[in-house]
């Protein structure tokens, strides 16, 4: 049987998260079909045929899929993929909002935000803020994943797939979208950046988060927070790294002013280099970093930029 | 209009775990144990929207062993009203969660469901989706804000590209995400109000509900340690191993 592969987008551009979506897909079996729900997207159904190793892209087209709400995408997932073995999806806020719905609906366990796949059944994913991994194994006759992106290889973009629409409209009464209220940025999203930078509670408020910027435009970095600086409004929510926030896995992760709480790490620890700028010598963050400078970062960071 | 909060006792969110040597799970011998962050936050908007005249009574659910009764009176203290726990042994996959706490709904009848997000323990993030979609309601995940009106709730979620507002019909699932609201702290007075407040206790195997997940754990390690690195002098030296050892700058 196929498995089926829920296409993150934005009714226009593919998510860079599909590529790495797939390469775990491929890993579960041979024949990969991918689903664009959404509502004038053909865009993005052109872009996901080209994914390697994918053999059929599925498109539903239609303005109850415009917002991705759980309810509608839930039905149509659940009637598409009664006939696969495998439903994967990112474990983007899209994913884990519609795919328990999915999986409740087709009476099967979820596996979520899975890093490893050692076989079609067996999958491995972190548990306890990652500080323990967990091997499971489903004997479920469809098996209801979401994907822990940063954990997997991006798949070339070589291939040809067959595009077919598909007409299963599911309204529902109970639920409308009001409205959204998007973060405009012009850098690389942090899930998808080769380096990204983040500030913590020491950076003291918002306008200092523009240290960060002049670094990060000459890295071509994204810019992330700690829980304290969102909660404290220095910046959006959507900049959150850790283990209730966005999980990321860059080659290079700066840390600024971050103490370094298990949550924390949780979100960021698998970076291939890891930099800590902290002026307590004693901060956990430290024990994790590749480098770790001690000092007070409004002098430092103004420094770094002047050198890169 | 009644809300139901279904509460877990999960390890402290400052307690950094030990791995089993036998690998056969997580070692909580001994380790202080809370009620879930999140489901800490959905008692929380519970009893705030009671204070506002909203609600009229809060009902607390735990599922697990008799430990959990801990947690369901620590939400009493907070301000529930009434606790109710299904008793089990085993430890439940969240697809089990949900379809007691389905059957909960069906005989409880509330307006809105208040859940966490997520558990920090199994880092789920299931049951609220599944319980919504079992009783064919409509859900707002990972909400910053809660706001009812007439029989309809108005939901800001946090989404990964920022915020998403939805508007359900009553009833409806509501999952909490961190900025909902920050907590308060039980009074003394109100613990001890707390012991008095009832709190009934069922079976799980009396629900009628299949207990036993398809999903075997095979074996839980340790994750690969980091090494920690090296203190670096200065800007000067730091920008020079990024590019000459880490070669990534
Ligand atoms: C359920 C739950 C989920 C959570 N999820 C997350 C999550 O997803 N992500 C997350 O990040 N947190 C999360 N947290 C919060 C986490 O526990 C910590 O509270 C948080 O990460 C602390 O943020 P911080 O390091 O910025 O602040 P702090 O711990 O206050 O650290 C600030 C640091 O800045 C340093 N500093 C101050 N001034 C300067 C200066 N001038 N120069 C240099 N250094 C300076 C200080 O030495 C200190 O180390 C969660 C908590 C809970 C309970
Ligand atoms: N054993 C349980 N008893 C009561 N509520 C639970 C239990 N397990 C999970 N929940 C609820 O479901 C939420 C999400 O859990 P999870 O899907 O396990 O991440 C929690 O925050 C609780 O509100």
């Amino acid at each position: 049987m196929a498995i089926l592969v829920y296409v993150e987008h934005d009714n226009a551009h593919l998510k860079a998260e599909n590529l790495k979506l797939v390469d775990a897909a491929t890993k579960m079996g041979s024949e990969l079909h991918l689903l664009v729900a959404g509502y004038q997207c053909q865009d993005v159904a052109q872009q996901a045929a080209t994914l390697a190793g994918v053999s059929k892209v599925l498109v539903a087209d239609d303005a109850a899929y415009e917002h991705q709400l759980a309810e509608n995408i839930g039905e149509l997932v659940t009637e598409l993929g009664r006939d696969y073995s495998h439903i994967l999806a990112a474990a983007t806020t899209t994913g884990k909002n519609f795919m328990p719905r999915v999986a409740a609906l087709l009476d099967v366990a979820q596996i979520s935000d899975i890093i490893k796949v050692e076989s079609a059944d067996t999958f491995v994913r972190p548990i306890y803020a990652g500080n323990a991994i967990a091997t499971v194994q489903s004997e479920d006759a469809i098996k209801v994943i979401t994907v822990r992106t940063s954990a997997f290889d991006a798949v070339e973009q070589s291939g040809s797939a067959v595009v077919e629409a598909i007409s299963l409209s599911k309204e529902n009464s109970l639920s409308a979208f009001v409205g959204a209220e998007l973060t405009k940025s012009e850098r690389p999203e942090l899930t998808a950046a080769r380096v990204v930078i983040s500030g913590g509670r020491g950076m003291q408020n918002g306008d200092n988060f523009k240290l960060l910027e002049g670094i990060a435009d000459k890295l071509g970095a994204a810019i992330g927070a700690s829980r304290a600086a969102v909660d404290a409004g220095f910046v959006p929510n959507d900049m959150q790294v850790g283990q209730t926030g966005k999980i990321v896995a860059p080659e290079l992760y700066i840390a600024v002013g971050i103490s370094g709480a298990i949550q924390h790490l949780a979100g960021m620890k698998d970076s291939k280099f890891i930099v800590a700028i902290n002026k307590d010598e004693e901060a956990p963050i430290f024990q994790i970093a590749d480098y770790g400078l001690v000092g007070d970062l409004f002098q430092i960071l103004p420094e770094l930029e002047a050198s890169l | 209009m009644k809300i139901l909060v279904p509460v877990k006792r999960a390890i402290d969110y400052n307690v950094k775990v030990r791995v089993k040597s036998d690998q056969s799970g997580v070692d909580l011998a001994n380790t202080k144990m809370a009620i879930n962050p999140f489901c800490e936050i959905a008692v929380e908007e519970a009893v705030r929207l009671r204070e506002q005249g909203i609600a009229s009574e809060i009902v607390v659910v735990s599922i697990g062993d008799k430990a959990c009764q801990e947690q369901i009176r620590t939400a009493l203290a907070l301000g529930a009203d009434r606790g109710l726990h299904i008793e089990t042994e085993q430890s439940l996959e969240s697809l089990q969660i949900a379809k007691l706490l389905q059957k909960v709904v069906e005989a409880e009848q509330p307006q809105l469901v208040i859940l966490g997000k997520q558990s920090i323990d199994s880092d789920n993030n299931q049951t609220g989706q599944m319980l919504a979609a079992l009783c064919g309601l409509p859900q707002g995940t990972f909400a910053s804000k809660v706001e009812i009106s007439g029989d309809k709730v108005k939901v800001t979620r946090e989404v990964d590209g920022g915020l998403q507002t939805v508007s359900l019909t009553l009833p409806a699932v509501v999952t909490t995400d961190l900025r909902l609201n920050e907590p308060r702290y039980a009074s003394l007075p109100n613990i001890m109000k707390a012991k008095r407040k009832p709190l009934d206790v069922k079976a799980a195997a009396d629900f009628g509900v299949e207990l036993t997940s398809k999903v075997k754990l095979l074996k839980v390690e340790a994750p690969a340690q980091r090494q920690g690195g090296v203190k670096v002098a200065d800007v000067a030296e730091l920008v020079a191993k990024l590019k000459n050892e880490a070669k990534v700058i």
